[in-house]
């Protein structure tokens, strides 16, 4: 009964979060704008990279890269969900729900469950965007599918990331001072070249960097197909920055319950 | 009467030890309407948090509903409703579907919790702006919806937090008659406030907190009556002001008032005014104006704590006018 009730108020946050980005377009845009826009210029302008000795096998540079689109709209929709929540608590709108009788998990996996929710519309918009311009997934069907899952999951895994900035800092500016560090993360990894073919130390970075395995893992079903072990990767990838981000959001709602 | 809310030497310090709170005893009987007077900074807002489970106390403890803030904070939570200081509404999200929101957050089965939201959107006549984003609503308005989201799970408890702040004087009405009638109908009022004639016209006592300690507590009609004798203020013609104060002295303690007034204590209360007059007529003396001047909770006010809380918002305004900001916020809402 408790569980259903829980699930019911997940699920009205959930919603509000979803309309509340839908609302805000300067919020949405850069979600879907800019990694669109580094995408067109990616394949554009070094979509000869292909050519290089030891570049993976793909049918185009656009193939490879989408994984690595997808993967930075994740992170945006992170951070935008980041922005969100502490304008809830700029404004009081957190109080609201701490003086409600939710549970206080509550007030953040609504938001998570919204993240999840905008990691779909990320999904459809790149892998639309891939097969109109010619991009082809290689595992079919069920390959669309499950990139749809990891997308969906590496969102609400960055959502945690911003959620806990959020609730630690209480300040939509020091979330929106993030925004520059999800290129440098991102370029120190595997999302938009091949790991094999970068100069130390970005190689090793990118060996570490759990983003490299999520975005390996999105990729895999583009342009090879699906398998067990680059899925595998991809799901432990965003095990370690979900977890990181759920126990970080869950020690800075502690705290910021505590001192009220 | 059970206690509705119930407090002993509750207390809430910050780090640096800022003492917001320090010790304060209350009890608010069901059914009655208690407000909370004193300036910015104060420690009223800290003392609704902790009361609304905002904010644990760092000392005493404190019960609401019968429930303990600190160890029911749940059950607390579905006794009371809660409009904050600054309405904490999300522009972006229609009446409606706060309202909607809220009735889901206190577990209301669907069809009740729109019945609820309607009828409530109603009574406080946001019906026709229900799906207008709340962004585009008046201050009044905010406060209105915010009033009627408190109120969506029919709390016994109800607290607002300085619910008219900021708002015209008809708005200020409209809130002040929808809190009326909420108490007509049952539900105790935990109201914070830094207007007089608030606290003076709902409350049925009034608490006066000074930096973090209850000054005093009763109702308006004894606290004011505790501070001194209302006074009578005459403005005598004809330059006879000398030979009133001869007059008046029979009655009672003379003192000069403003604009060359003459001011008589009225120890023996209003009915003395009737004598007082024909005492002045038989001497032949004529007066221009008369009036029974009452004292007010601003007097308890500065008799209680040496200040006035006009003086405050005065020093206020002026740094306001200062900076040239009218956004200045003085001291912190929140403690």
């Amino acid at each position: 009964m408790r569980l259903a009730a829980n699930a019911r108020v997940v699920a009205a946050l959930g919603r509000r979060s979803v309309k509340q980005t839908f609302r805000r377009p300067q919020f949405l845009a850069p979600i879907l704008l800019f990694p669109s826009l580094l995408l067109a210029v990616n394949t554009g302008g070094a979509g000869r990279a292909t050519e290089i000795p030891g570049f993976p096998e793909v049918a185009g540079f656009l193939d490879f890269e989408l994984a690595g689109a997808m993967l930075q709209s994740t992170m945006l929709v992170g951070v935008s969900g980041g922005i969100a929540l502490a304008l809830d608590i700029e404004i009081g709108f957190l109080d609201r729900l701490v003086a409600a009788p939710i549970s206080r998990s509550a007030m953040v996996l609504g938001r998570l469950a919204a993240t999840a929710a905008l990691g779909v519309v990320v999904a459809t918009w790149f892998v639309a965007l891939g097969l109109v311009f010619g991009a082809r997934v290689e595992a079919g069907v069920a390959g669309v599918a499950l990139i749809f899952v990891l997308v969906s999951l590496s969102a609400m895994a960055f959502g945690g990331l911003g959620a806990a900035l959020a609730l630690a800092a209480g300040r939509a500016s020091v979330v929106q001072g993030i925004f520059p560090l999800v290129f440098v993360i991102l370029f120190l990894s595997s999302a938009f070249f091949p790991r094999e073919l970068m100069l130390e130390p970005a190689a090793t970075v990118a060996l570490y960097n759990p983003l490299s395995l999520i975005a390996e893992g999105i990729r895999a079903p583009v342009i090879a197909g699906i398998s067990a072990g680059s899925l595998l990767e991809g799901l432990f990838g965003i095990a370690v920055v979900g977890g990181l981000g759920f126990a970080l959001s869950a020690l800075a709602l502690r705290r910021r319950l505590r001192t009220g | 009467m059970p206690a509705a809310i119930e407090t002993h030497a509750l207390a809430r310090s910050f780090k640096g030890d800022v003492v917001a709170v320090a010790g304060i005893d209350l009890e608010v009987a069901e059914g009655e309407i208690y407000a909370f007077l004193g300036p910015n900074g104060a420690g009223k807002t800290t003392t609704v948090r902790m009361l609304t489970t905002l904010l644990a106390p760092t000392g005493g403890r404190a019960s609401v509903a019968g429930h303990d803030v600190a160890g029911e904070a749940d059950a607390v939570r579905r006794s009371i409703g809660v409009a904050l200081q600054e309405a904490a509404l999300d522009p972006l999200m229609t009446g409606r579907e706060l309202m909607l929101l809220q009735a889901t957050l206190h577990a209301l089965p669907r069809a009740e919790g729109r019945r609820r939201a309607e009828a409530l959107l109603e009574r406080v006549d946001l019906a026709d702006a229900a799906d207008r984003r709340v962004g585009t609503y008046s201050g009044g308005m905010r406060r209105r919806l915010d009033l009627a989201s408190a109120l969506v799970h029919e709390p016994a408890v109800l607290f607002l937090d300085e619910p008219t702040t900021g708002l015209d004087p008809v708005s200020r009405l409209t809130i002040w008659e929808e809190v009326q009638k909420l108490n007509d109908a049952g539900t105790t009022v935990f109201l914070t406030t830094q207007y007089l004639e608030e606290a003076d016209r709902l409350a049925d006592r009034v608490g006066i907190i000074d930096r973090g300690t209850m000054a005093a507590e009763d109702t308006p009609a004894a606290l004011k009556a505790g501070i001194r004798d209302p006074r009578l203020e005459l403005t005598i013609a004809d330059g006879g002001a000398d030979r009133a104060r001869d007059v008046l002295t029979r009655f009672g303690e003379v003192a000069p008032a403003a604009d060359g007034r003459v001011s008589v204590s009225l120890g023996g209360g209003r009915g003395q005014v009737a004598a007082i007059v024909r005492a002045l007529d038989d001497a032949g003396l004529m007066m221009d104006s008369l009036d029974v001047v009452e004292p007010t909770l601003d007097d308890v006010f500065v008799a209680k704590t040496g200040r006035g809380l006009d003086d405050q918002r005065a020093r206020e305004q002026e740094q306001r006018e200062r900076s040239g900001d009218e956004q200045l916020v003085v001291e912190p809402a929140r403690q």
